[in-house]
């Protein structure tokens, strides 16, 4: 890989088995390519079905592959995801690759301010520094100082997202995957997160996103990968 | 600290139990390492339980072999270790919390004896330093100190389960096995607790093996999973993945058995 490029998938395949359900095999991808360089945001676009989240699934390494290689530069080497042992794809995940998923899992009574400060002491940084930075995030986010020491459990959708969101962005991972960051927000809040997008791509953060709003896609993406069912 | 330096602070070797003829666990293999919360589940008598007794020396295996790194960074066969050795494990370098409570307390006592008699087996006498301890482990689970002098016969389950786990937690363990922690537990009481033991184990260094039958538990407190049937591992991998991806048609099974709310 040379330097500028983060991630390059080779090959890649992915079918899923459902043994409970008679053995059925649901074909995802067969020999996907993709690269992606600092600063680049990559639109991943198609109809439902398609992929798009598997993809990121995979990157991440939450969803096995069943063949090819996708490599990312982590601290320096050039690691395979779809190899690296459990142990290595966590550590990939404190300091490579951030992920906001659609729905936020959190233990119901944990502050809010805990959750978006979380990935950053697991990265080993000092708490205090850690909280700043939550609270910096959460604030440019809209959400309000009087609810940062209550769980989201009870926040609405919306709230939820931008906690999510928040916690993605927390770490500044050279890799960031987004998975319809503005999807429940309203026109304001929709600004603000597209905003950050634009100052992480300038900063060199590589990222890839899901965004089903054409005018968000349109605002952001500097690429496209536009996916079809396979055949 | 990079990954290739870092040893495991435990492993598990082709570790097996016969009951008679019957298989309580046969030929688990895997890697803990410092800060690791794993979670082992399965379905009762998958031989999960029998698994976790086996690693904490509750079980003399009939196969295989666990090895433990010690403070001085000996990595020892648990078979071969020294009587001292074996005691400073048993009551200071591990922890064992049991479902139920009453395993894991001594319900004659006050709750502060419960405490204290841990910090006392590895040599404490001061009353004054045992006490403080006590209360700040006491508050530390959410447990007022007004009532330290109380028997835990007194306490409700959710609060018998924060005192095991403060009197586990008193001597500064590494290690600690959890057996179905929050079984038998209101909803309501089992998410204080796992915020509980998120707290203790995030970032502090604390490794734990927590063995349970509720996918939930497992996915907000574990990092990594294995999944027994039948006294075998059979799936094993990061948390998220064996609960979105899982491969086995048992773990598909088990995944998709939970009910959503």
């Amino acid at each position: 890989m040379t330097i500028s490029k983060l991630l390059e998938i080779t090959n890649l395949c992915k079918t899923f088995r459902l043994h409970i359900q008679g053995g059925v095999e649901i074909a995802v991808f067969n020999g996907l390519e993709l690269t992606l360089a600092r600063g680049e945001v990559l639109a991943v676009t198609g109809p439902s079905g398609t992929g798009k989240s598997s993809l990121l699934k995979l990157i991440y390494g939450t969803y096995r592959a069943g063949a090819g290689r996708i490599e990312v530069v982590h601290r320096g080497s050039v690691i395979d995801i779809a190899t690296a042992t459990p142990r290595l794809i966590g550590d990939i995940r404190r300091h490579t690759i951030g992920s906001v998923t659609q729905f936020l899992r959190a233990i119901p009574r944990v502050p809010t301010l805990d959750i978006v400060a979380e990935p950053l002491l697991e990265r080993g940084e000092d708490a205090a520094k850690a909280k700043a930075r939550a609270g910096e995030l959460l604030e440019r986010l809209a959400i309000p100082p009087r609810l940062w020491h209550l769980s989201p459990v009870t926040f609405s959708g919306g709230e939820q997202q931008r906690v999510n969101i928040a916690r993605g962005f927390a770490a500044r991972a050279p890799i960031l995957l987004l998975d319809e960051p503005t999807a429940s927000l309203d026109p304001a809040n929709r600004e603000r997160v597209l905003a950050m997008i634009a100052e992480a791509s300038a900063a060199g953060t590589a990222i890839i996103g899901i965004f089903h709003d054409a005018a968000a896609r349109n605002q952001v993406a500097t690429r496209t990968l536009a996916l079809t069912s396979p055949p | 600290m990079t990954l290739a330096d870092d040893q495991p602070l435990l492993v598990a070797e082709g570790l097996g139990k016969l009951y008679g003829g019957r298989v309580g666990c046969l030929d688990v293999s895997f890697a803990l390492w410092a800060g690791e919360v794993l979670a082992i589940v399965g379905e009762s008598g998958s031989g999960k339980s029998t698994l976790l007794k086996c690693l904490s020396m509750q079980l003399a295996p009939s196969s295989g072999r666990v090895h433990y790194r010690l403070r001085d960074q000996r990595m020892v066969a648990l078979d071969r270790l020294s009587e001292a050795e074996r005691r400073f494990l048993m009551r200071t370098d591990w922890g064992f919390v049991h479902q139920d409570p009453r395993e894991g307390l001594r319900m004659g006592v006050s709750a502060g004896a419960n405490i204290g008699e841990r910090l006392m087996a590895v040599g404490e006498r001061h009353y004054g330093r045992i006490r403080g301890a006590a209360l700040d482990w006491l508050d530390r689970v959410e447990i007022e100190a007004d009532r330290i002098d109380d028997s835990p016969l007194a306490y409700s389950g959710g609060m018998r389960q924060r005192l095991q786990i403060a009197r586990n937690l008193v001597t500064g363990p590494r290690l600690v096995f959890m057996d179905e922690p929050t079984g038998g537990l209101d909803v309501s009481v089992q998410a204080r607790l796992l915020d509980l033991m998120r707290r203790l184990t995030h970032g502090s260094g604390l490794s734990a093996v927590v063995v349970t039958h509720d996918l939930a538990v497992a996915r907000l407190l574990s990092s990594r999973m294995i999944v027994m049937q039948a006294g075998r591992v059979i799936e094993s991998g990061l948390t998220d993945q064996v609960l979105e991806d899982p491969q086995e048609p048992y773990t598909q099974l088990l995944v998709s058995s939970v009910l959503q709310v």
